[in-house]
């Protein structure tokens, strides 16, 4: 860590990771909720457990992206942040506000929390992930246009780089399409319409800007390969990635009201989208083939090159797998869209977040080169009992969702089975994704109890060429 | 010289990254191309009757004046390898020749409008506006670059030693034309 302000990440990494660990409780009280449906009935609905299992989520992972900036654009920039003290107001504000949004979520019942937050004055709850309560929206816009601010003044005073520039496109991308939250048309298609580019714009546009710029940040400084190879691979990466993901947006458009050419439009583009992520992997195992030292935080390593991998199947496979309009004509909001979403979320961004955090906690806890051996093994432990538990978590819903298509679309009119009789024939996947959330759980605590391990590493030893200066790198 | 030639016959034009690029924008037309094909086989009336509300002479003009700007643009390339002057006037040639197809893709649009076709209207004309207008923002995005080569080599910051802009922004150039040489005879003679 070269500058004393980057420290201010540390609260935010360490709030994600205590978010994240809610978000897998009710990840678990949702699997167990979807075979035992009144489990912790009136309590915690299962409406409710989802709302929080999701919101959760993005909550997070923004937490992560926020640390992962206040990190990365100091030392990108080779200077202090502009205002530390705005930086920890901001989390404390950002963290108040998203528990206490939560605990709204969880002992107020949701009408009650739209009259109390005085929703009826602009309108914006009750949608799919955008469920926070409209005062929340706006203290998250206020926080990420202060945030912006911040890491804006910090990057204009200094070093521009390419890494800095795509984060924070991504940043300002992130901050812009949140507007669209905003806005609630009252016809249903046009409401869904926008709200995608909500949810869409993000997930598969500008985060994967955020993505891209972590990871190639991360693998300058793991590698030691030359700055300028790995901008004109993340230039090449973010282009991909805008290319396809933008029209891709019409993928979601299919038999919802709009017109019938999004039907082509979305196909084709979002067939293009793995191609970005497909990049990545190349990218990710080029550069470490390529390197110029061995970084002794091999759980860093281990994280970066799972991530790219994660994210091309979870993200360009499983998604390409229902994006194509013929195919999703059957398979539209099945479990197959469960599959992917899983996958797709812990591959890109939850693992990217932990790859910086994997990097950046050690040297900001005066570990230049990393946790003791023994962390990183038990590390490296939680990524791969993580990593194959959701893998099989992937695998079970699939097998829900093709049974679920086969039994409830596929069949002609009057001769297709119920929602319900089939959800009970597909009981089974539902019981083996319990299971397997199960082990993502135990990952989860093994991970976290690497944080407790003391110790740390050695120096990198090079392997060719010299290494980069501090300053180059 | 038998060793030389062949290493310079072998070099790849331009940046690899820009190689990357073409080959997806490539794919990305090519996929296009190939589901107006499967469209046009479920329903040939409808297609046969939207190439019939299209003007072919605007069609070809239009061809026309690509091809001019890629005459140019190869020029300019083989005559700034070779350190002789004119290169930037010949990029700006190549502009003004690719003008003829911007303004003329206007007025196409303009009058296809007027007369109520737009990319709702049928399956034809959605590829027909999506794929040239698409199309047509890479001619743009490629004039652009163009010119910004054009005022590079003006300025003295190109040098003919060093021809990896040169050829990157004349490889994406000549994607761009290969591209509508693909569309102009798919979309006027044989839908």
């Amino acid at each position: 860590m070269k500058y004393e302000s980057q420290r201010v990440a540390m609260p935010y990494f360490i709030f994600a990771l205590v978010l994240f660990a809610g978000q897998i409780l009710f990840g678990l009280i949702l699997g167990l909720q979807y075979v035992v449906g009144d489990f912790l009935f009136p309590e915690i609905p299962f409406n409710v457990a989802r709302m929080v299992h999701t919101n959760l989520l993005i909550v997070w992972l923004l937490f992560g992206f926020m640390g992962a900036t206040y990190y990365m654009v100091p030392e990108e920039a080779q200077t202090e942040l502009h205002s530390p003290l705005l930086a920890w107001i901001l989390f404390w504000v950002f963290a108040a506000a998203g528990t206490l949004t939560i605990l709204g979520y969880l002992f107020v019942d949701y009408a009650t929390l739209a009259d109390v937050t005085l929703n009826k004055l602009l309108p914006t709850m009750g949608r799919e992930f955008l469920e926070q309560p409209t005062i929340t929206k706006i203290g998250i816009a206020v926080v990420v246009v202060a945030f912006l601010y911040n890491i804006a003044m910090t990057a204009l005073k200094g070093r521009k780089t390419v890494v800095n520039i795509v984060l924070i496109t991504g940043l300002v991308g992130l901050a812009v399409l949140w507007l669209f939250s905003f806005y609630n048309p009252s016809n249903l298609t046009t409401d869904k319409y926008f709200w995608w580019f909500v949810v869409h714009l993000w997930v598969e546009g500008v985060w994967e800007l955020i993505m891209g710029a972590i990871l190639a940040y991360v693998l300058i400084k793991l590698t030691g390969v030359d700055r300028e190879v790995i901008e004109k691979w993340l230039y090449l990466i973010i282009a991909m990635a805008l290319i396809s993901g933008i029209i891709g947006t019409g993928h979601h458009f299919f038999y919802i009201g709009p017109p019938e050419y999004w039907l082509w439009l979305g196909s084709v583009f979002s067939a293009i989208e793995p191609l970005p992520f497909f990049m990545m992997v190349v990218f990710a195992f080029n550069m470490i083939n390529r390197r110029r030292r061995n970084h002794p935080n091999k759980a860093a390593t281990l994280w970066a090159m799972g991530t790219t991998v994660m994210a091309f199947l979870g993200a360009g496979v499983w998604g390409f797998l229902h994006t194509l309009a013929p195919v999703n004509y059957y398979t539209h909001g099945s479990q197959i869209t469960a599959a992917h979403g899983h996958m797709a979320f812990y591959g890109a961004y939850v693992m990217i977040v932990l790859t910086i955090i994997s990097y950046a906690v050690p040297i900001m806890r005066g570990r230049p080169y990393g946790n003791s051996n023994t962390a990183q093994i038990v590390e490296m432990w939680g990524f791969w009992l993580m990593t194959i538990s959701m893998v099989f978590i992937t695998l079970f819903l699939t097998g829900a969702g093709v049974l679920q298509v086969w039994l409830q679309r596929i069949p002609e009119s009057g001769s297709a089975m119920s929602f319900m009789a089939g959800q009970d024939q597909i009981a089974i996947f539902y019981w083996m994704r319990l299971v397997a959330g199960c082990f993502f759980m135990a990952g989860l605590v093994v991970y976290l109890g690497s944080f407790f391990i003391k110790g740390q590493a050695g120096p990198a030893e090079e392997v060719r060429g010299a290494v980069p200066s501090p300053e180059e790198a | 010289m038998a060793d030389g030639l062949a290493v310079r016959n072998r070099h790849l034009p331009g940046d690899i990254a820009v190689w990357f690029f073409i080959f997806a924008e490539l794919a990305v037309f090519g996929i296009m191309f190939i589901g107006f094909g499967v469209a046009r086989s479920m329903d040939p009336a409808t297609f046969s009757a939207g190439r019939e509300a299209l003007h072919p002479w605007t069609g070809l003009v239009n061809t026309i004046g690509l091809i001019t700007a890629s005459y140019f643009v190869a020029l300019a390339v083989h005559r700034f390898r070779d350190h002789r002057a004119g290169t930037a006037g010949l990029l700006w040639w190549a502009v003004a020749a690719s003008s003829i197809y911007t303004f003329g893709k206007v007025w196409e649009y303009a009058q296809l409008y007027s007369n109520g076709y737009n990319l709702g209207t049928d399956a034809f004309f959605m590829f027909y506006f999506f794929l040239t207008f698409f199309h047509f923002m890479h001619v743009v995005l490629g004039q652009i670059i163009l010119v910004v080569l054009a005022v590079k080599v003006k300025k003295g910051e190109y040098t003919g030693d060093d021809m990896n802009g040169m050829e990157s922004g004349a490889s994406y150039w000549h994607m761009v034309d290969l591209v509508w040489l693909v569309l102009f005879p798919m979309l006027y003679v044989l839908a």
